[in-house]
């Protein structure tokens, strides 16, 4: 009992880390909180029995396609819901224009897909056992997210304009970085992150509209609990937080379980609106 | 003499045209309420069923608005409140947990209960900016949700409750409707009230110039908190009558789909107005219904909407209808001030001693803003500060406004120590400031602008402007007044009832300056208010500014055109990477060496 609950705490823990982190890649490329991020990971779910299950692509194929439609609905995130009022002085605006691109992504698939949570299709052809896919898939598309962050923001050079742009927008632009391309490029890698967390998790999520949401809500927490920008934080809180949310569910029944998720959330945001770790202009990653 | 009387004509003659005009904005008002209130004539039973479900929904958004539209705040998750009260009602009168209660105790109780929730989901708003307080709402919208679902002994779960059922004469379809017609015309009439109140200019100063709002005295947490009580018990009250008109309530019936409802109608209504989000919410209620293959998409429209009014019409509605601010203003208007109102406008000022700095040591990790500060402010004086970029002028303006708090030394007020950081307070001890950059409410008018000032010296409760008793009244008369003399004294009355954002630029930073005349300053901190200014201007803001100070008022000028403050200044100081580079009369400084090589350039 205590092997399942911790095992589907991590997993969706870093269901919940890779939201996060989808968030921070946003925020790094324009200083803006997306509401797309958590439609990101419904959309991997959701794409994914579509291809797969329903149309019967092979499993590697569609694999590529829900990433590849990711990162489409990153880059028009950013086209059509941030670039336009970047230059706005007035601040709330983004939050409208990504709140509106996020819900109509979100009553689009409710509408052609259904508004029932449908099953996501088992990747590989192997028997369930204790440590399932279903638990092991998040994990490692989590560690490989990170891995392969890391590697691109420490060893190349594009990683590092993002990095530059992260840190200094201005700056950044006056050295010649492209700044509006190195913006497009990372919102298409948000996006690639976001459908990769639905897709991993699809097997415990299920394809199901509905999910937009709720990742949206949960997989802010950790952005606000480990600091704005900062992956790192993301991960630990995200980890945290799935254990939490599996552990409050068996023991004490969901209702606690929300309750108290949001409690920690809003009083953590009120004591130190930062983050518990550090500052809003630490490095990234 | 004449100009004294000159002034009492315009202030009359403004009191006039507001009178007149209140009928003006109210006719569509009375529209609505005439067919309203004669709807059962014209349509059959299923219209009644919309007709009252628009009602339901305004009695909420008509709260919300105050939250969205005048403060600014993005509170997306307001469905919460409505479940909450729709739960709250049905199961007392349903007697889940206790013997059932009366419908309409249930739905009092509904109302103290969504108050109370109302406030504990605005409160992070003090702290939290916009995405953050989104997010937050949207967080409570969902797990109240969740939670009605799970806790089936008194929800029922899944399987649900049923909705009160109120008793004759309100029993029948159109007895019901106009129950909740006569609640959204209340609700109409209180918020319109509270928008033409102090309250709703402070509101709106909070949205759009929080600083200016603090140093009118405007607490953000006070009036916050109040508005969010209001807002959660009417969104309650709606949630109870929403639970009657389904007459069965389950959690699907609450999803975000509403709360998205609510919040776009206010913004397709526009920002700062009650009947652009009114006939919002009648929009959107009623056209799903006049085509049927639309409803399953009605949020997706929504949404849709959403995005082209932040892209295309941020103004929504109230824009498009407010015709009289298109007209083209005069291009050649000259700001003629008129100095000898001010007697008027301040009354005879107490001597209020001096405004001292004694020794300020600020420093931005290991930058020295302010380096061992004195300066003394006396009243009925003009002194000058300053110095080139960088030296520390705003600096100081910000040590005296309580933004920053000074390693060491301090601010003295006639003797007494400021107050770090209550920022607000500084209004009451009649401390007024302009900004570098004006900061202004552009929705709102001039006049409202100005009124904006004077927030603190109105009497009337909020309670009390909710439902425009007496001194609500008196209270808008006397700002009115007094902010139509203000706009007198700096010259701008002819623009009163312009909206701020056609201003031009130095027309704004007169009106700043009249914001803060409404404070009848015993103090008056200017920073920069030359700035942008064309020599003519400047030359009456110099008049100005010596009429103010001969009126009792110590001003303290940060500025850098040095003929300006050559002309008004009594005493100068010269600062120089935050010390104090020489101080004295402007003859001294004229002839300072060290201040005329490096500053003058002579």
């Amino acid at each position: 009992m205590v092997q399942s609950i911790v095992l589907s705490g991590v997993a969706v823990g870093c269901i919940y880390a890779l939201i996060g982190i989808t968030y921070n890649v946003m925020f790094s490329a324009s200083r803006v909180f997306s509401f797309t991020a958590g439609t990101l990971g419904m959309l991997g779910g959701v794409l994914g029995s579509l291809f797969i299950a329903r149309m019967g692509i092979p499993v590697a194929l569609g694999f590529l396609f829900v990433l590849a439609a990711g990162a489409i609905l990153g880059i028009v995130t950013e086209i059509v819901a941030v670039r336009p009022v970047l230059k706005s002085l007035d601040q709330h605006l983004y939050v409208l224009s990504t709140l509106a691109l996020a819900l109509i992504v979100q009553q689009f698939t409710a509408i052609e897909w259904g508004t029932e949570a449908r099953p996501f299709p088992r990747l590989f052809d192997i028997a369930r056992g204790g440590f399932d896919q279903q638990f092991w898939l998040p994990m490692l598309a989590c560690a490989a997210v990170i891995v392969s962050l890391e590697l691109l923001y420490r060893h190349t050079l594009v990683g590092r304009a993002f990095l530059a742009i992260a840190e200094d927008t201005f700056a950044a632009r006056a050295l010649g970085l492209p700044e509006r391309s190195l913006r497009m490029a990372s919102y298409a890698l948000a996006g690639v992150i976001g459908a990769l967390a639905g897709f991993a998790g699809g097997e415990m999520l299920l394809a199901f509209f509905g999910n937009a949401p709720l990742l949206t809500f949960y997989g802010f927490v950790p952005v606000a609990l480990g600091g704005m920008g900062n992956n790192r934080g993301a991960v630990v809180a995200g980890l945290l937080l799935g254990l939490f949310q599996q552990t409050a569910n068996f023991l004490v029944g969901g209702i606690f379980a929300s309750v108290a998720v949001f409690t920690v959330f809003i009083l953590v945001l009120l004591a130190r609106p930062e983050g518990l770790a550090g500052s809003a202009f630490q490095r990234r990653v | 003499m004449m100009d004294t009387s000159a002034a009492q004509l315009h202030s009359k003659r403004a009191h006039v045209l507001a009178s007149t005009s209140t009928i003006g904005p109210a006719l569509p008002f009375l529209v609505l309420l005439i067919v309203g209130v004669t709807l059962p004539l014209f349509g059959g039973g299923y219209w009644g069923v919309i007709a009252t479900r628009a009602c339901v929904y305004w009695v909420l958004v008509s709260g919300l608005n105050l939250v969205v539209g005048f403060a600014g705040q993005i509170a997306i998750g307001w469905v919460a409140l409505l479940t909450l009260g729709a739960y709250t009602t049905s199961v007392l009168a349903a007697g889940n947990v206790a013997p059932p209660l009366s419908p309409y105790l249930a739905l009092a109780i509904a109302a103290v209960v969504g108050a109370v929730f109302g406030l504990i989901i605005g409160l992070p708003a003090l702290r939290l900016r916009t995405f953050y307080f989104a997010i937050t709402t949207l967080g409570f919208a969902t797990i109240v949700t969740q939670v009605a679902l799970a806790w089936q002994s008194v929800t029922g779960g899944g399987v649900g409750v049923p909705g009160p059922i109120f008793p004759e004469p309100f029993s029948s379809l159109w007895g019901f409707y106009y129950f909740c017609f006569g609640l959204a015309a209340l609700c109409t009439w209180m918020t319109a009230n509270v928008a033409s109140s102090r309250y709703g200019r402070a509101l709106t100063a909070i949205r759009d110039a929080e600083v200016a709002a603090e140093a009118s005295g405007i607490s953000k947490p006070a009036l916050l908190g109040t508005v969010f009580l209001f807002s959660g018990a009417v969104a309650a009250v709606a949630g109870g009558l929403f639970a009657t008109l389904q007459s069965y309530i389950t959690p699907d019936a609450f999803t975000l789909d509403l709360s998205i409802l609510f919040f776009i109608a206010i913004l397709i209504g526009g920002r700062g107005s009650i009947l652009g989000p009114l006939l919002g919410t009648v929009l959107l209620t009623v056209l799903p219904e006049f085509a049927a293959p639309l409803v399953a998409w009605s949020t997706f429209l929504y949404a849709v909407l959403l995005l082209v009014i932040v892209l295309a019409i941020p103004g929504g509605i109230a824009e498009i209808l407010d015709y009289k601010n298109r007209r083209p203003l005069e291009s050649d208007r000259a700001i003629v001030p008129r100095p000898d109102v001010l007697a008027r406008l301040f009354g005879p000022l107490t001597d209020a001693g001096a405004l001292t700095l004694e020794q300020v040591v600020l420093s931005f990790g290991g930058v020295r803003a302010i380096d061992g500060l004195d300066l003394e402010i006396r009243s009925a004086q003009v002194h000058g500060l300053i110095g080139p970029n960088g030296s520390g002028k705003t600096t100081t303006l910000n040590v005296i406004s309580g933004y920053y708090a000074p390693q060491r030394g301090e601010v003295r007020l006639n003797g007494a120590v400021l107050p770090v950081f209550a920022r607000h307070r500084r209004a009451q001890m009649r401390i007024a400031r302009t900004f570098q950059t004006p900061r202004i409410v552009g929705g709102a008018s001039v006049l409202a602008n100005v009124m904006i000032g004077g927030t603190i010296d109105g009497e009337a409760t909020f309670a009390e402007s909710l439902l425009s008793l007496p001194r609500h009244r008196r209270d808008e008369n006397m700002l009115r007044d007094t902010a139509m003399l203000a706009l007198a004294a700096v010259g701008l009355e002819r623009l009163s009832a312009v909206r701020a954002d056609r201003l031009q630029h130095s027309e704004l930073r007169f009106t700043e300056i009249a914001r803060a005349l409404m404070l009848r300053p015993a103090f008056l901190l200017l920073d920069e208010p030359a700035a942008g200014l064309s020599a003519e201007e400047i030359g009456r803001l110099g008049a100005l500014i010596q009429a103010i100070a001969r009126a009792g008022t110590g001003v303290l000028l940060v500025e850098h055109h040095a003929d300006l403050i050559f002309d008004v200044c009594h005493h100068i100081t010269v600062l120089n990477l935050g010390r104090m580079l020489a101080a004295g009369s402007p003859a001294e400084i004229r002839s300072h060496r060290e201040v005329v090589n490096a500053y003058l350039g002579g």
